[in-house]
């Protein structure tokens, strides 16, 4: 259960969102909840136990479809020794859950979850001596709503792993069944008495100054009403159809500010843009020392262009501007982010706005889902009445924050026993600058705002996780880059593991040595051994060098590939194998098989797992041989499914998981690992079935067709 | 204003509308409370505004509302409920077929459809009748064979 399917009047909070009925949880649920304490070191933060001896979970750390709330629910219930069905979850809401950060870098579990287990835990001391019994079915008489008012206890024991009941367990997601039957309340349906629908008009241009609106092309339309606030356009209607015709219709007028360099040869304008600094990530041994002549050397470039989130549903907020208290219903994966950088915005002190997070659109980082909240909230503030923004399908394939492009050269030389003796990875990738990301609408509308940037830890992985004597990493960070940046799915490590796990590929076909093999051979971690032999044996790796000598069968040339990493080389371990079959003719790629081993540490619910594990490989394959935003000298092109595909189900191909799952370590998390090896491990395959090389994403059907004809 | 008269989900409605070309998805999601329905693109690539209009699946971002005058809709509210799934959904809830969930409503009414044609079809008829439905979240593998339990129930 989920914070809007129960009704509770005793006294923790009333909430009731019912389709078509009256929704209004913001100010009136800051009434009913005087004081609930949000200090992370309370245990009361974390947990409240009702007459009912039903418990509800608080948590800033937010669901997107990954299975994390269920996951959470898990570990409470094992460690308060309550089943799962007597715990509802608050997720993500800045007036009632404690702030553990926003949900992302793979941190929900590892943050959230192991969090509020230590709550929990603390808790079941507490309740023990107050007279709960063993099953903790008396908690409700015993505690009814009432706090706990204990401080969260580090060092209250957990149950040990061998004997977990709960953990482990593929315990059903309470939020399919609603999903499945239109029940479930996305952002997108949130609806509140008064709403008016709302769409901003966004500039041809990126910077360009509204020059005159025509507010007489509307008026065809009825009940529309024109919000400008500068360059900040913006139409409201009770009726959204005539919004989205009135945002198309409305002419207006705009310089053009042609500043952008255009995605066109983007790699070697990245190669040639000005270098803000260099940073140093790995210097081990030399790698500079003259190499003796009969060792093997090789160098190669790698490139990953700008991508989109690309959210199957615009991003969509619904805000209620009131002077005494503001109301933001969003699915951003960061509400106390939110909160804090709309406070500093828009001048409203922290205590009178509140951020409540409901189910979006799977964003996978940062969408456009704080720029539409900005939107909202321009135009509640302007007409004083609540607002529902939802962008339309161009607004966010152009206007969502992208994936940076990511530039990698890898230089290498092998000793004369074949083993890689040196490694030099150079990356040219955009700095990051201090502060908030700058909101569309709030640069629109003149209103002073930090300009910050930043995509998230995007350099690391850039070193080879096996055994080289002189490895040296070094980023040269750039002062500019052409589009906006936000956090995207495994930020950074998706193409930094591309390069690194190509490159190794190279290497060990230059060293003519299977390429598993190779791996192994600089390899003494036992775990990483594990998910390499394991996913390998799953596809039936047949040990030989690359390419395959034995490849053809009529027009298609066949053979396998794999790559292994360890996400952010502290973390997951995660091995991919794939079966491929390259159309000699129409370069066509036609993936056969993937297998994947995966270790995360503790596992918490496999089947959550498998379904984050299935979807990280197969939207990367997606991302590998499809997504490319493209922009001309104005304006993102790339502005539909037509023009930024991504995987089809046609191209979907089974994947088979294997979990390796360590009880007696912590637990990581597991919404990105997965995503890290693919792309290296499609470009190994095509290069043992094809012998040919794909070093630039996306891997085109026309690019390989070329190459296998040259 | 114009008034629209069809059936959705075995009931008679009628909805005011200022533009007969209006999207029936404005009328369900807005007019008529029907919010399973979701929009996505607006130009019938991505099929999460999917409902059935006579049985048949029809884009309803793209679909005008005086193309139904007449005509019986019926959208995901109208298979089942939680405690009452019918058997597609049943389907999905089994292989928890799902992540973000924003596409699941045109996957499934994709899947009444392809199963009202072709009541036992194959992984390569499960793909074509599925292939203008995009999921973001690439939950494929188990709509696959959420669809192919669906089938066999």
């Amino acid at each position: 259960m989920r914070r809007r399917d129960f009704l509770r009047t005793s006294g923790v909070i009333v909430v009731s969102f019912a389709f078509g009925g009256a929704l209004r949880e913001g100010a009136a649920a800051q009434g009913v909840e005087p004081g609930k304490p949000v200090d992370p070191r309370e245990v009361d933060s974390f947990l409240a136990i009702h007459a009912d001896g039903s418990v509800t979970i608080y948590t800033s750390k937010v669901d997107v479809g990954t299975g994390l709330s269920i996951a959470m629910t898990q570990m409470v219930a094992e460690e308060l020794g309550i089943p799962v069905s007597r715990i509802s979850v608050v997720e993500g809401d800045t007036a009632l859950t404690p702030d553990q950060g926003g949900t992302g870098g793979s941190t929900g579990i590892t943050r959230g979850g192991i969090e509020l287990r230590q709550a929990a835990a603390t808790a079941r001391e507490a309740l023990l001596k107050l007279g709960a019994n063993a099953d903790m079915t008396n908690i409700g008489a015993l505690v009814g709503d009432k706090r706990l008012d204990l401080k969260v206890d580090a060092k209250a024991p957990l149950k040990a792993a061998k004997d977990y009941t709960v953990v482990g367990k593929p315990v059903l997601r309470p939020d399919v069944p609603k999903k499945c039957t239109g029940t479930n309340l996305f952002v997108q349906d949130v609806s509140v008495p008064g709403m008016l629908h709302g769409r901003a008009i966004r500039p041809p241009s990126f910077g360009a100054k509204l020059l005159s609106v025509d507010e007489d092309s509307l008026r065809n339309i009825p009940g529309v009403r024109i919000v400008r606030i500068q360059n900040f356009v913006g139409v409201v209607a009770d009726d959204e159809w005539a919004v989205v015709r009135a945002a198309r219709t409305l002419k207006t007028n705009w310089t053009d500010a042609p500043t952008l360099p255009g995605s066109e040869m983007l790699d070697r304008y990245v190669r040639n843009s000005a270098v803000d600094r260099d940073e140093t990530l790995v210097n081990r041994g030399d790698t500079t020392g003259a190499v003796p002549a009969s060792t093997k050397q090789l160098s190669a470039t790698y490139w990953w262009p700008f991508q989109s989130h690309a959210s199957l549903g615009p991003s969509c907020a619904v805000v209620d501007f009131r002077p005494e208290s503001t109301t933001i219903w969003s699915a951003s994966q960061g509400p106390h982010g939110m909160r804090a950088n709309f406070s500093r915005v828009f001048g409203i002190p922290e205590d009178k706005l509140r951020v409540i997070f409901v189910d979006g659109s799977g964003s996978y980082g940062s969408n456009g889902n704080d720029d539409v909240a900005a939107d909202a909230f321009l135009l509640s503030r302007a007409v004083g009445r609540p607002v529902r923004v939802q962008w339309m399908r161009e607004d966010e394939h152009a206007w969502d924050p992208k994936g940076p492009p990511q530039l990698l050269e890898i230089r290498g030389a092998l000793d004369s026993n074949n083993r890689i003796s040196t490694w030099e990875t150079q990356m040219w990738l955009p700095a990051g600058v201090q502060g908030a990301r700058p909101l569309l609408a709030v640069d629109d509308a003149g209103i002073q705002q930090p300009h910050g940037r930043g995509a998230g830890q995007i350099s690391q992985n850039g070193d080879p996780p096996y055994a080289t004597p002189n490895v040296k990493v070094v980023v040269h960070w750039l002062k500019e880059t052409p589009l906006r940046l936000s956090n995207l799915r495994a930020p950074g490590k998706i193409a930094n593991v591309f390069a690194v796990e190509s490159f190794t590929d190279e290497l060990a076909a230059a060293a003519g040595i299977d390429p598993v093999e190779f791996r192994l051979r600089g390899l003494t971690d036992q775990r990483a051994i594990d998910v390499i032999k394991r996913a390998t044996e799953m596809v039936g790796w047949e040990a030989r060098p690359s390419p395959n000598s034995r490849r053809q069968a009529g027009n298609v040339l066949t053979g396998r590939g794999m790559a292994y990493m360890r996400y952010k080389q502290a973390e997951n371990y995660v091995a991919i194998a794939m079966e491929v079959g390259v159309d000699r003719s129409t370069g066509r790629i036609n993936l056969r098989r993937i297998t994947c081993a995966h270790d995360c540490g503790l596992v918490v619910n496999p089947d959550g797992l498998r379904n984050q594990i299935e979807g990280c490989i197969l939207q990367t394959l997606g991302r590998t041989l499809h997504e490319e935003t493209t922009f001309n000298q104005s304006r993102v092109t790339s502005v539909d499914w037509a023009t930024y595909p991504i995987l089809n189900f046609r191209e979907m191909v089974p994947v088979e998981v294997a979990l390796i799952d360590r009880p007696e370590l912590p637990p990581l998390g597991a919404g990105e690992a997965a995503t890290a090896p693919v792309a290296a491990a499609l470009a190994n395959a095509v290069f043992d079935a094809a012998g040919v090389r794909l070093r630039s994403v996306p891997f085109k059907t026309e690019s390989l067709r070329a190459q296998l004809k040259s | 204003m114009a008034k629209y008269s069809f059936r959705v989900n075995r009931r008679s409605v009628s909805v005011d509308s200022w533009d007969p070309a209006q999207p029936l998805l404005y009328a369900l999601r807005n007019s008529l409370g029907l919010r399973a329905v979701k929009f996505g693109c607006g130009l019938g690539q991505c099929g999460a505004c999917t409902v059935l209009v006579d049985g048949k699946a029809v884009r309803s971002c793209s679909t005008p509302i005086r193309q139904v005058e007449g005509r019986a809709v019926t959208t995901l509210e109208g298979l089942g409920t939680p405690e009452k799934p019918d058997k597609i959904q049943a389907a999905f809830i089994a292989e928890q077929a799902a992540q973000c969930g924003y596409c699941t409503n045109g996957m499934i009414m994709s899947a009444r459809a392809l199963l009202n044609q072709t009541a036992n079809p194959t992984v390569e008829q499960v793909k074509q009748g599925l292939g203008q439905n995009l999921c973001r979240c690439a939950t494929y593998t188990r709509i696959l064979s959420a669809v192919l339990r669906a089938a066999k129930a």
